[in-house]
């Protein structure tokens, strides 16, 4: 039964990602996608705390959180070919605003805050770094994650004498609603994003930079701009998840792992279709979730061969396989039609 | 009088560890600078040369200073089979280098992961060390143990060597036209493939050789390695991509910098770096002596 709800649940997330791609096609062709199979689709999204029951809500909610990050990392990087690895250092921002204020201002409040110092963060590095190219970008965003969390550990052990500090608990419910408003925010950004002229610039950066400025692309604009979108949503992450953890501490705000979870969730799924981050982010955590407690090295372990098969055999990720496969079996039928008539 | 012995301790201190970093900061350059490979399991391979160099040591009595023979050329071979196999793939099946250096990044953090958790399940989480040459030396005041002079030592051969090597062998000037434009290389006659692997497994070598260096003056352990390759590619970036005199300035510089955050602030010397790192960035992205 916990399997069906589950079932459910990721089949839900999917269809969201599958009609913002089918809503950014321009032929539109396909009755798949209704916008009332979305209603349901979301609407049960909504209801699901109320008919799972137990730790269903609590995965799910692991899960949103693993599907924005990643796809939060992809409008910014997947276009633009900027390979950012900022994404713990602003949960890890998000996680520390929750710390800090969660315990005197509402829910909606310390969450959004989380998001819009994470992307001031963003904009103030993106500003400084993002006319590093390539490699220089990549561990410069890397090294942000130390800095802060170093910074943040001096000033935890000297300022106030402890390590870590306790953050305000939350109901598991409420979390799962954060998450999954989240969720549809982030959809609706995305979308606009794609469908609007900054999405095209994008593309034309990851392209070719030079002939995008000369086209007239405030180039930099831009990206800090996307950035900082992208970074809004990682800090929320960071403020709603730290309702759940208690207790955090720098190293466990700023784990480096949650910049690679999301790079790998986009490039296992395929980063070229919405929904190609979302179901990595569903297989991926959905695995850490029933690894990670028993077998973490082992998990670890799964997790580095995956990257590298991935990298090596899948560079358009599973929905990239999956649509090639499609591809060829359509062209084979086309054939064997031909060979009949 | 205490003073100086402080800051003699500082910067003598500085100088011994600036050898081995960079040592590792030499290896880093040629992987990134020639085979396009910005290596983030870097220091992993300098764990696993600590470690087999423990293993040799405390279970078979073999010296740490024979373990160099031992432990190099295992590392070079698996490094070299690495480039062959893996990044060569990626190479071709990637449309510009740009791609490549994007992907081949992704896939040695897929590496880091592998190498890592297959040594903590080998070895467990704890740190392992082994006495060796632990004799005092008095160097102009400051005491230090004779392992680390040692290693010093061995950090300029090696680096004096891989420069002789580069300036004046035919192998040497291969490398360095490939450093410069791969493909024209290859049009020159230069064999890119090998030439490549070969500098991919001459860097994970040097890592190697500096992990059994660390191991006889540190202590190891599983987790160790990411740190070393951060420290890496902060020497590179102030040294200068593929230069051997600025791996050393730059090792030194950092090494004497570490000691002396560390003196006031232990907590603070990974952030120091990571500052000199942004300064450097904004200031001179070439580094000291790059061209």
């Amino acid at each position: 039964m916990q399997y069906l709800f589950y079932a459910i649940g990721f089949l839900c997330l999917i269809y969201a990602g599958w009609f913002m791609e089918w809503l950014l096609g321009k032929e539109r062709k396909g009755k798949w996608f209704v916008p009332g199979v979305l209603v349901v689709a979301l609407a049960m999204l909504a209801t699901f705390p109320l008919y799972a029951k137990g730790y269903t809500p609590i995965l799910m909610s692991t899960i949103i959180m693993y599907v924005i990050l990643s796809i939060s990392w992809t409008i910014f990087s997947g276009p633009t070919g900027y390979m950012s690895l900022a994404t713990a250092a602003f949960f890890g921002v998000g996680v520390y605003t929750a710390a800090f204020i969660g315990k005197s201002v509402p829910l909606p409040v310390f969450i959004i805050a989380g998001g819009v110092i994470s992307s001031i963060v963003a904009l103030l590095v993106g500003a400084l770094t993002l006319r590093l190219r390539g490699i220089y970008f990549a561990m410069f965003t890397f090294g942000l994650i130390l800095l802060i969390s170093n910074l943040l550990l001096f000033y935890e052990l000297h300022v106030f004498g402890t390590r870590g500090r306790f953050v305000v608990v939350m109901d598991y419910n409420t979390i799962y609603y954060a998450m999954f408003v989240l969720f549809v925010v982030l959809l609706a950004v995305a979308y606009l994003i794609k469908s609007s002229k900054y999405g095209l610039a994008l593309q034309s950066i990851g392209q070719y930079e030079e002939a995008a400025a000369h086209m007239g692309i405030n180039v930099t604009m831009v990206k800090v701009a996307i950035f900082a979108v992208s970074a809004f949503f990682a800090g929320t992450m960071g403020a709603t998840i730290a309702t759940r953890w208690t207790y955090v501490d720098p190293i466990i705000a700023f784990n480096p792992l949650f910049s690679f979870l999301p790079v790998l969730m986009a490039i296992f799924g395929g980063m070229r279709k919405l929904y190609g981050p979302i179901i990595g982010a569903v297989i991926f955590a959905y695995l850490q979730e029933t690894l990670i407690t028993r077998f973490s090295e082992l998990y670890m372990l799964i997790f580095g061969v995956v990257l590298v098969a991935a990298i090596l055999y899948m560079p358009d990720g599973l929905v990239g396989l999956i649509l090639k496969l499609i591809n060829k079996w359509r062209k084979g039928g086309s054939k064997a039609q031909h060979a009949d008539t | 009088m205490d003073l100086v012995t402080t800051l003699l301790d500082i910067v003598i201190g500085g100088l011994l560890i600036g050898g081995i970093y960079a040592l590792i900061a030499m290896g880093l350059s040629l992987q990134y600078g020639v085979a396009r490979v910005l290596n983030i399991s870097h220091g992993e391979f300098i764990m696993i040369g600590g470690f087999i160099t423990y293993v040799l040591y405390t279970s078979f009595g073999i010296s740490p200073l024979v373990s160099l023979v031992i432990v190099g050329p295992i590392i070079f071979i698996v490094g070299f089979l690495l480039h062959r196999t893996m990044f060569r793939k990626l190479l071709n099946s990637s449309p510009n280098i740009n791609v490549f250096e994007g992907n081949s990044l992704l896939a040695t953090f897929g590496l880091l992961y592998m190498i890592q958790n297959i040594a903590i399940v080998i070895w467990g989480s704890s740190s392992r060390a082994y006495t060796y040459l632990n004799t005092p030396v008095d160097l102009v005041g400051a005491i230090f143990s004779a392992n680390r002079l040692v290693t010093l030592g061995f950090a300029i051969a090696i680096g004096v060597a891989f420069y002789l090597f580069l300036a004046r062998t035919r192998m040497g000037k291969a490398i360095r036209a490939a450093s410069q434009d791969i493909t024209t290389a290859g049009l020159m006659g230069v064999n890119i493939n090998n030439v490549l692997a070969l500098c991919f497994g001459l860097g994970i070598f040097l890592a190697g050789i500096a992990g059994v260096l660390w191991s006889m003056c540190f202590s190891v352990y599983a987790t160790m390695g990411l740190e070393k390759t951060i420290i890496a590619i902060v020497i590179v970036t102030v040294g200068g991509l593929g230069s051997i005199p600025g791996a050393f300035i730059g090792g030194i510089l950092l090494g004497i910098v570490g000691e002396v955050v560390k003196y006031f602030e232990p907590s603070l010397y990974l952030a120091a770096y990571y500052l000199i790192f942004i300064i450097l960035l904004m200031i001179r992205p070439k580094g000291i002596m790059g061209k």
